[in-house]
């Protein structure tokens, strides 16, 4: 504003400034990259196979789905301990639903069972959410208490609903939701892959168009160029990885003899995207959308930069807490609804630990614990370093009790090196 | 209470009989001020004397226990921020009450964002708005695009500023706006005080500097240990007289001191 700026602001933009990327995004980026590089290295390149990568993504996705939720939790100055209990409680619901109630009265495969299995899960969480929201913003108990309460009475809650056995075999078309199962082929897949391309084009584009017309500053345009086609090479990587991922020919001739039919010579099929994938991507958009684009998500932001301020802006925070709560309870049943089917059955301690590798990713994905500030973007990527860590560990042979220490110390350094960034840029620690 | 009874219509605010009390402790005891369109009233009194507290009341943040408050001689239900803002209350908070982590835009439109046909937030109407208010405001003002927690105490104060003027106020409550200022944004800030007392708004200015409201105000009302010492022309007074209400509790004109 003074004498010191035009030097520096006069200086040409660097790469990076010209792109608008922001560099901690980067950093977490280059991070999850190194890590893939490194077991690539130790595993002889049996880390970075398709096979691998898309096991890695689809292990990742529950935690990163409730990650997701935990940001805005964690942004309103809040943190939510009992995850992975309320993630137990919608997996009993859902597997009761499935295994002993429903087909009681549907009859068994019925193609109504697994919608309504979703459905009483979505609305388990939502209620026990809405509930803990309730307990932290109008009762005033610190949040921390209520889902450190929570994390014991909603993982027995779970236990009792299902005497602690485990519900299986799940409805057929549920288990398309979480698991290898579940995966879309690779016709589809590029159809979608090439429907996300146009519309982060598209979404640039528009973005581009909106600053010209109120006549605001706006990127060089090969800038928004190059933009594009990061975003297109990446989405069509991705799916092109996805889609080089063989099915087994042991699993084909099964599937073909219980077909009645024989396995032609020389025939193949891939996996293609995940379901449960791509229902991870649709909740990113979805919660991006929400944090950036709407009213709930500004009062969010707002209410972690300076809650008072919030509040006297005519913002009613309390029922704020209650939504956030709400929204974290019906990701919760979500992530339950994948990693059930994910495992093929309901366990008694589904989740476990889960709050820890929520919060975790959240954090590591740059969400500050002070409130204001995190991404959504961060916090999924936040997850997926912490599950290639996790995953690369067990390939190489990394003993659990040092897998679970390097996960630990992993969490603390990647804080530190946020406090350590922060301070040069002189952000708000 | 008021020593000029000089008839100006009706008052365009009146808080009657204003109480409320903390755990017991009177913070503000049977208070009684009033407001004329046009008119800046400055707020007198020590640290905990009870004047922000007081006007608390008018902008929604508290609910007194007893009064009234009449806006334009109506009766008006102010229960939260929302309503005071639905009279066209506006406040600049001594804190300013900014979300450090959003920028200028955000804050000035937090609770009443501009949304597009889809409802979504529509940031660069908002931003286009802020720019040209805060070119009105303070033509220096660049970081649009920064979160206010990289401005300057000045650029801070004048988004909490532009954020109660976008929204046509017509009763402006100001808790200590210079407090943290330099003597160049402080004569900013007087200059906007007297354009918008020329625009036909009400003013209560909450400060501690009684220089400052000699200079600013048309009258002063003083607040000590929660009570309403007296309201005075300012004209009719000196520093001292002021000084002595502030500290002794006495009124210049009745002689009286209070108790307590």
């Amino acid at each position: 504003m003074t004498k010191s700026a035009p030097s520096s602001a006069q200086a040409k933009p660097s790469l990076f400034k010209s792109l608008e990327i922001d560099t901690r995004l980067l950093g977490m980026i280059g991070a999850f990259v190194a890590i893939c590089l490194v077991f690539n290295v130790i595993t002889d390149g049996r880390f970075l196979t398709p096979r691998n990568l898309f096991n890695l993504t689809i292990q990742t996705v529950s935690v990163a789905i409730m990650a997701t939720g935990m940001v805005f939790v964690i942004v309103t100055r809040h943190i939510d301990l009992s995850v992975g209990a309320l993630l137990a409680t919608c997996s009993a619901v859902m597997g009761v639903m499935q295994v002993q109630l429903l087909p009681q009265f549907l009859g068994l495969g019925n193609p109504l069972i697994a919608p309504l299995a979703v459905l009483a899960g979505l609305l388990a969480g939502a209620v026990i959410g809405a509930f803990n929201g309730w307990l932290i913003g109008y009762q005033r108990i610190p949040a921390f208490i209520v889902t450190l309460g929570g994390l014991l009475v909603w993982r027995n809650v779970g236990w009792y609903l299902t005497d602690g056995q485990t519900l299986g075999p799940l409805d057929k078309n549920f288990l398309l939701l979480g698991g290898v199962e579940g995966t879309i082929g690779a016709t589809a897949s590029w159809i979608a892959g090439v429907l996300f391309s146009v519309v982060a084009i598209w979404a640039i584009w528009r973005a581009r168009r909106a600053k010209i017309a109120h006549a605001f500053p706006v990127k060089p345009l090969w800038a928004e160029g190059a933009l594009m086609a990061i975003s297109v090479v990446a989405i069509l990587g991705f799916v092109a990885i996805m889609n080089s991922y063989q099915v087994p020919l042991g699993r084909l001739k099964r599937e073909f003899a219980a077909r009645g039919e024989v396995l032609p010579d020389g025939y193949t099929e891939v996996y293609g995207l995940p379901i449960s994938v791509l229902i991870l991507i649709i909740i990113a958009i979805a919660m991006t959308i929400l944090a950036r684009r709407t009213r709930l998500g500004r009062y969010i932001f707002a209410t972690g930069g300076n809650p008072d301020a919030a509040e006297l802006s005519g913002i009613n925070t309390r029922l704020l807490t209650v939504k956030i709560f709400a929204l974290m309870g019906v990701l919760c049943a979500l992530s339950a609804m994948v990693a059930q089917a994910r495992l093929a059955n309901h366990t008694n301690d589904i989740g476990t630990l889960d709050e820890l590798r929520v919060i975790a990713a959240a954090v590591i994905g740059g969400t500050a614990l002070a409130g204001g500030i995190g991404t959504i973007y961060g916090a999924i990527l936040g997850a997926l370093i912490m599950q290639s860590l996790q995953s690369g560990m067990a390939m190489v042979g990394v003993d659990a009790p040092f897998q679970n220490i390097v996960v630990g110390a992993v969490l603390v350094l990647a804080v530190w090196i946020d406090i350590q960034y922060r301070k040069r840029t002189g952000e708000k620690v | 209470m008021t020593q000029t009874v000089e008839n100006r219509g009706t008052p365009l605010v009146e808080m009657r009989d204003m109480s409320i009390s903390f755990g017991g402790i009177k913070a503000v005891d049977h208070v009684t001020v009033d407001l004329y369109p046009g008119e800046v009233v400055g707020l007198l009194g020590h640290n905990g004397a009870g004047k922000s507290t007081l006007i608390k009341m008018l902008s929604g943040a508290y609910a007194p226990d007893t009064g009234v408050i009449r806006i334009n001689g109506e009766k008006a239900e102010i229960h939260n921020p929302r309503d005071a803002r639905r009279y066209n209350i506006e406040t600049i908070y001594q804190t300013l009450a900014l979300a450090d982590n959003l920028d200028a835009a955000s804050n000035l439109f937090l609770g009443r964002e501009l949304v597009t046909p889809m409802g979504f937030v529509d940031d660069d109407a908002m931003e286009a708005e802020t720019r040209k208010i805060m070119h009105r405001l303070n033509p220096n003002f660049q970081k649009f695009s920064a979160p206010v927690s990289a401005l300057s105490g000045g650029q801070r104060q004048s988004v909490a500023i532009a954020r109660a003027v976008y929204f046509n106020a017509r009763i402006l409550i100001m808790d200590e706006p210079t407090a943290a200022l330099g003597p160049h944004e402080t004569q900013m800030v007087a200059d906007l005080i007297q354009q918008l007392k020329a625009e036909g708004l009400g003013i209560f200015l909450i400060d501690h500097d009684v220089h400052q409201v000699m200079k600013l105000c048309d009258r002063a009302s003083v607040m000590k240990n929660g009570k309403l010492v007296g309201t005075v022309d300012v004209a009719d007074v000196t520093d001292d007289d002021l000084l002595a209400m502030i500290i002794l509790g006495k009124n210049p004109i009745t002689g009286e001191v209070m108790a307590g």
